[in-house]
């Protein structure tokens, strides 16, 4: 395969003028990041270890094999909303090791609103389920949590993708031999109390978890009698009378030695059908996407150069190079692992939508996983364009795009517009992992165009009413139609949202995409019956 | 010369025996015992024959069985090395009954050096100086007294037939006299079976000195200068150098001619050691001789340039000696330390076990390593607890210490004590760098001598770290995946950094170091101490730490309960310690012993305040027409028993007996 020969110069003002501005959106996203993992704050974070209790992360992290990576997910989950007071959504969820087996991991951060489940919250555990569930990972529930966030209820208990999905979700995953084990380390209340009852195998610790449908309140409140919280739901009644609960443990350290010998007795396997190569690291180093990436999404640049910083040494075949060259497709490796890679290379035109629905057929073909690198602003428009079928070559784009059985995996690397979003395999398209670079801006359309057009309606009104509209008046009303798409096209308020599963920083790119394909190979990779190509 | 030798020995002499025959062509046979099937004397010989059980009385003492060896292998000579049969005339008798070599001295002179009072008797007759004694065959009461009275005070008093120090007694009062001589009497009695002693001049803090001296069978015999001794502990040497410094060519001149008239008035043959002692005045007195190689013959090798074992074979197989005197010299300065599996700080313990982890320095032409042992060997309670000795050399005595303690620095041995820093601390030591100790120096400045217990510093610490980090990193390795991702990127999070906490005990406080992930590298920080670093790796073994201002470099050992870092010349001692586990088994709690099922009591086992052990039946309930044996899930003690034989249970989950988990094991459950 050849290596890419890359034209990036380090010294030119541009590559330090990107640098720049990429590093202090790195930067912030690092300070956001910061903050959002101190979870509750110092004062319940302390109250919390006084208890005996390790913190949210501090579970995992024993929880996982010593220096396993831990690939969090929807890390800033409800960022800016609440007031920025429940951080994360209070509730870590995320991938890592235990005892060599890639598992799904979701915990309760007790120290965030006792670990209340706010409609993002619901969300992140809900699109965790979903990534164990197609990547058929165990999961493992670290559960302290008082339950739905009940002044929310309205958003978080009725619908379909509310709070009883969870449980949903545990049975039927279980049904499906993917492992649901649970270890209560602090409350299990009312719906709550399903997560442990609803696993296939679970562990309580001692004077600190308690599985209950009602608490002493209610009880008391409903039948009038007093019982503490321990008798009426502690380890002792689950281990030893109710048996809702499987291992006795005397703290979180205990408990969490239990649960990794649970995973030891899975007797899971992986068995991926790809054939694994020696990994290589890309020759160009990863830090000089940040000066060849502007953040000014309206200068080109050439996507190959980004692809040589991810893909194992620099290697790219590229597959019709010379044809519809907006659209750049190609073979490589990753971590190993064959990928075929599409990557925006300007806007798509009728030839570049049939050239990646093309390689799409021939990567499902040969059960190669797919990797997006997004930046489009859209596709071709004008008569022209469209007189010659531009709505159904992106068409055969977007079906080959929906119908892909291999793991799928996007990384929005710059804009996602409008249907670019859909031929590029935006989140509505199923990718196993969609993240997110921080200078990437995501809506129907730009901020420019969303005001321009809008005008242009009002401006052809003032017409047809044979009135003026002033210049300035024009500009005074775009302003807010920018402000407001600038303000949600921000990948903070996307993330915030979970319409991604994390911003990451661009020098992570490789790692990400080496972490949740390895994990996506934990399911077999199945055929693909593509439907109806309009032709 | 001889076509093959048998070595009637092992470790570091059978081992060094070997070297020299295979450079003169000389094929070897081995013998050991059964302790000693694997060992590297047993390997390095071209042959090896199997002589018994470990204990030495029945494999290298028993001269009959190694004769047997020599027959069968058709071995022309036996090397007996030192120790064992060395200096054993009934031997070398029996050799030369059948027809084999001896190498070493003739039959008399064996039996005469080999008797303390006869050598003594002999070497006055032959102008060798003598500490004023008595070796009188009177050994009535007062025939002593009076003898002692003519040897005058100080006094000691010595088992003729004995030696090690037993039966030995110094008298400063002839008041004491009777006292002593009694006990001095009845020790030796007890001892070897003779309460014969002779009496000598005790010299107060004395030089010991030897000269080796070489004889061939026509008559020939030189000397290959001296070697200071004077380092011993309870008359085990501990540092031999050559030559011995602060000496005046007098008393050189001396002492040669001493050991060459020694050693002539026994026709001596092969390589011999004539012991001295030198008072504070300076005066010389003949001590014994000792008619075999010695343990410290490499310092005699290295200043002379020669190999006496080579000297040894050669004398034996009838050639005459390959220099005259005038042609043998002296050059530079040699030392010998002797590595010992002990325990400087419990009173010099012999350390049995496993070598864990041995690495010896590495041999230069200035630094010479005798070792027969290598990592995963024993050291057992059979033999001589030593590892090796280890000899450098140098244009001077400073140049030669130096070495020494560099060689030392770089010994690491896990499994056993050692007496490495024991050594070390003599080696640092002003008195002994200062020189012409006497052979009270060690035990006088034993307080001084003794390894203390010192502060770790910090960078030690981050070596520890750093190792745990890689142990890790390891670990990720030995997964079903090794190339995965999930293996490589150790300790990877999204938009932050994990930092590692690792802990250790050492002398019962918890020390803590954190790895954090920084801008092109690693920070390790440990209360105030931050040290950065930029790049670790392990090459053969040995951690390199790469840091802006310098280079660590340590190897770390782990057993089953400690790990064992060698770092800087040090060698410390410390215990992991995860916090999340501390104190714990991980069995799960067990604390209350109910009723299965509702049942009738048949049988009470045990009875309250009874110490019961994991699995002790407590009692019996019959339910369903079963018997249910209840056991003891823990060790404990009983408390209380809540049903009597014959009682119903009435339903399950009843709690039929209060068990005390016992403290030392079982606390967790204890407080449950």
């Amino acid at each position: 395969m050849t290596q890419f020969r890359s034209l990036v110069d380090t010294r030119a003002p541009l590559y330090q003028q990107n640098f720049a501005s990429m590093h202090a959106v790195v930067e912030d996203l690092k300070v956001q990041v910061g903050s959002t993992n101190g979870g509750g704050g110092d004062a319940a974070r302390a109250k919390h270890r006084a208890r005996g209790k390790l913190l949210a992360r501090e579970r995992i992290n024993a929880l996982l094999d010593p220096g396993s990576p831990f690939l969090e997910l929807s890390q800033l989950a409800a960022l800016g909303m609440y007031d920025n007071e429940v951080p994360s959504a209070g509730i870590v969820t995320g991938i890592g090791r235990v005892n060599g087996v890639e598992c799904l991991v979701v915990a309760n951060d007790a120290t965030v609103k006792g670990g209340t489940y706010y409609p993002e919250t619901v969300k992140k555990h809900l699109r965790a389920q979903e990534i164990a569930r197609e990547n058929r990972l165990p999961c493992l529930y670290l559960v302290d949590s008082g339950g739905a966030f009940l002044p929310k209820q309205d958003e978080v208990f009725p619908d379909r993708e509310h709070f009883g999905r969870i449980f949903y979700n545990q049975a039927t995953m279980s049904g499906l031999g993917i492992p649901q084990l649970a270890v209560v380390m602090g409350s299990c209340t009312a719906g709550g109390a399903y997560v442990p009852a609803m696993s296939d195998e679970s562990v309580i610790v001692r004077n600190q978890g308690t599985i209950f449908l009602g608490g002493p309140p209610l009880v008391k409140a409903a039948t009038g009698e007093i019982v503490s919280a321990e008798d009426l739901g502690g380890a002792d009644v689950h281990s030893r009378k109710s048996g809702v609960t499987d291992h006795y443990a005397r703290n979180d350290a205990h408990a969490l030695e239990i649960a990794r010998r649970m995973v030891a007795n899975l007797n899971h396997s992986k068995r991926p059908t790809l054939e694994i190569a020696a990994v290589e690291p890309p020759v160009y180093a990863a830090e000089e996407l940040y000066g060849i990436v502007p953040t000014d999404l309206r200068k080109p640049y050439d996507v190959r150069e980004v692809i040589a910083r991810v893909v194992d040494g620099s290697r790219f075949q590229e597959f019709k190079a010379l044809y519809g060259t907006t659209l750049i497709t190609g073979f490589s490796h990753l971590f190993g692992y064959p990928v075929g890679i599409i990557a925006n290379n300007g806007i798509l035109f009728s030839e570049s939508a049939l050239k990646g629905a093309h390689f799409i057929e021939l990567c499902c073909q040969r059960g190669i996983p797919l990797v997006f690198l997004q930046n489009i602003t859209g596709f071709m428009v004008g008569s022209k364009y469209e007189a010659g079928g531009i709505a159904k070559d992106g068409a055969k784009l977007v079906t080959a795009v929906a119908c892909a059985k291999v793991p799928k995996f996007t990384v929005i690397i710059g804009g996602s517009f409008g249907a670019g979003n859909y031929g590029m395999c935006g989140r509505a398209y199923g990718p196993r992992f969609l993240w997110t670079w921080p200078n990437a801006r995501i809506s129907v359309m730009g901020g420019e165009q969303a005001a321009a057009v809008l005008a242009q309606v009002r401006k052809d009104n003032f017409e047809l009413q044979g009135k003026h509209w002033p210049p300035a008046d024009e500009e005074k009303f775009k302003a807010p139609i920018r402000d407001q798409y600038e303000a949600q096209g921000h990948p903070y308020y996307a993330t915030a949202r979970l319409w991604d599963d994390g911003i990451i920083d661009p020098t992570d790119t490789r790692n990400v995409l080496g972490l949740g394909i390895s994990a996506a190979l934990n399911a077999p990779i199945e055929q693909t019956p593509f439907g109806v190509f309009r032709m | 010369m001889f076509e093959k030798i048998l070595i009637a020995n092992r470790g570091e002499i059978a081992c060094r025996i070997i070297k020299t025959a295979r450079r003169l062509g000389i094929k070897t046979v081995a013998i050991y015992s059964a302790a000693d099937a694997n060992a590297l004397h047993v390997r390095a010989a071209d042959e090896a024959i199997a002589i018994g059980p470990a204990p030495s009385s029945q494999s290298y003492l028993a001269g009959d069985k190694i004769l047997a060896a020599a027959a069968a292998t058709g071995a022309q000579a036996i090397h007996p090395g030192y120790g064992f049969l060395s200096e054993n005339s009934e031997f070398a008798e029996a050799c030369a009954k059948a027809g084999v070599v001896f190498i070493g001295p003739g039959v008399d002179a064996i039996r005469i050096m080999g008797s303390k009072s006869e050598a003594k008797a002999l070497m006055s007759g032959h102008a060798v100086p003598l500490v004023p004694g008595y070796y009188g065959s009177d050994q009535s009461t007062a025939g002593l007294t009076s003898a002692a009275h003519e040897v005058g005070l100080p006094l000691l008093i010595k088992a003729t037939a004995g030696g090690g120090g037993r039966g030995m007694r110094v008298v400063r009062d002839f008041a004491e006299f009777a006292a002593a001589l009694a006990s001095a009497q009845r020790e030796a009695l007890s001892a070897v079976g003779d309460s014969a002693v002779l009496l000598e001049r005790y010299i107060e803090n004395p030089r010991h000195i030897e000269v080796q001296v070489f004889g061939d069978t026509q008559g020939n015999i030189v000397h290959l200068f001296e070697r200071d001794c004077s380092l011993q502990r309870r008359h085990q040497k501990m540092v031999e150098e050559a030559p011995a410094i602060l000496l005046s060519d007098d008393q050189r001149k001396q002492l040669f001619n001493a050991a060459l008239q020694a050693a002539r008035a026994v026709n001596y043959v092969g390589a011999g050691t004539v012991e001295f002692i030198i008072d504070k005045a300076g005066a010389v007195y003949f001590i014994e001789m000792n008619t075999r190689l010695q343990v410290e013959h490499p310092v005699t090798e290295r200043i002379t340039g020669l190999d006496l074992v080579e000297w040894q074979l050669r004398v034996a197989s009838g050639e005459t000696l390959p220099l005259r005197q005038s042609d043998i010299r002296c050059e530079g300065h040699a030392v010998e330390v002797r590595v010992y599996a002990e325990d400087p700080a419990h009173d010099f313990l012999p350390g049995i076990g496993q070598l864990v982890h041995l690495r010896l320095p590495h041999e230069t032409e200035s630094v010479r390593v005798d070792s027969g042992v290598v990592s995963g060997d024993s050291v057992t309670p059979y033999y001589d607890a030593m590892i090796a000795k280890v000899i450098t050399d140098g244009a001077n005595r400073a140049e030669a210490l130096q070495r020494m303690r560099h060689a030392l620095a770089a010994t690491e041995i896990v499994g056993v004590a050692t007496n490495i820093d024991y050594l070390q601390n003599i080696l640092a030591h002003e008195g002994y760098l200062a020189g012409g100790c006497d052979t009270h120096f060690v035990e006088d400045a034993c307080g001084e001598l003794l390894p203390r217990e010192t502060p770790v510093p910090f960078e030690a610490w981050v070596l520890l770290a750093f190792h745990a980090l890689t142990e890790i990193a390891a670990r990720a390795q030995l997964s079903a995946a090794p190339e995965s991702p999930w293996a490589k990127l150790i300790g990877f999070r999204l938009n932050t950094s994990l930092s590692f906490e690792f802990s250790w005990k050492y002398q019962n406080a918890v020390t803590s170091v954190e790895i954090h992930q920084v801008a092109a590298g690693w920070e390790a920080r440990s209360g105030n101490a931050r040290l950065f670093v930029s790049a670790f790796e392990v090459v053969g073994g040995v951690l390199q730490l790469a840091s802006t201002e310098s280079r660590l470099t340590g190897t770390i050992v782990t057993t089953a309960r400690e790990q064992h870092l060698f770092y800087a010349g040090t060698h410390t001692r410390v215990q992991p310690f995860d916090p999340l586990h501390s104190g714990e088994d991980l069995e799960e709690a067990v604390d209350k012993l109910v009723a299965p099922m509702p049942g009738a009591i048949t049988a009470v086992l045990v009875k309250v305040g009874d110490k019961v052990s994991r699995g002790t039946p407590l009692l019996v309930l019959e339910a369903m027409k079963i018997e249910h044996t209840i056991n003891a899930p823990f060790d404990g003690i009983v408390s209380e028993i809540r049903l009597s034989v014959g009682e119903q249970v009435l339903a399950e989950g009843v709690e039929l007996i209060k068990l005390e988990a016992a403290l030392e094991s079982n606390e967790n459950q204890a407080n449950g």
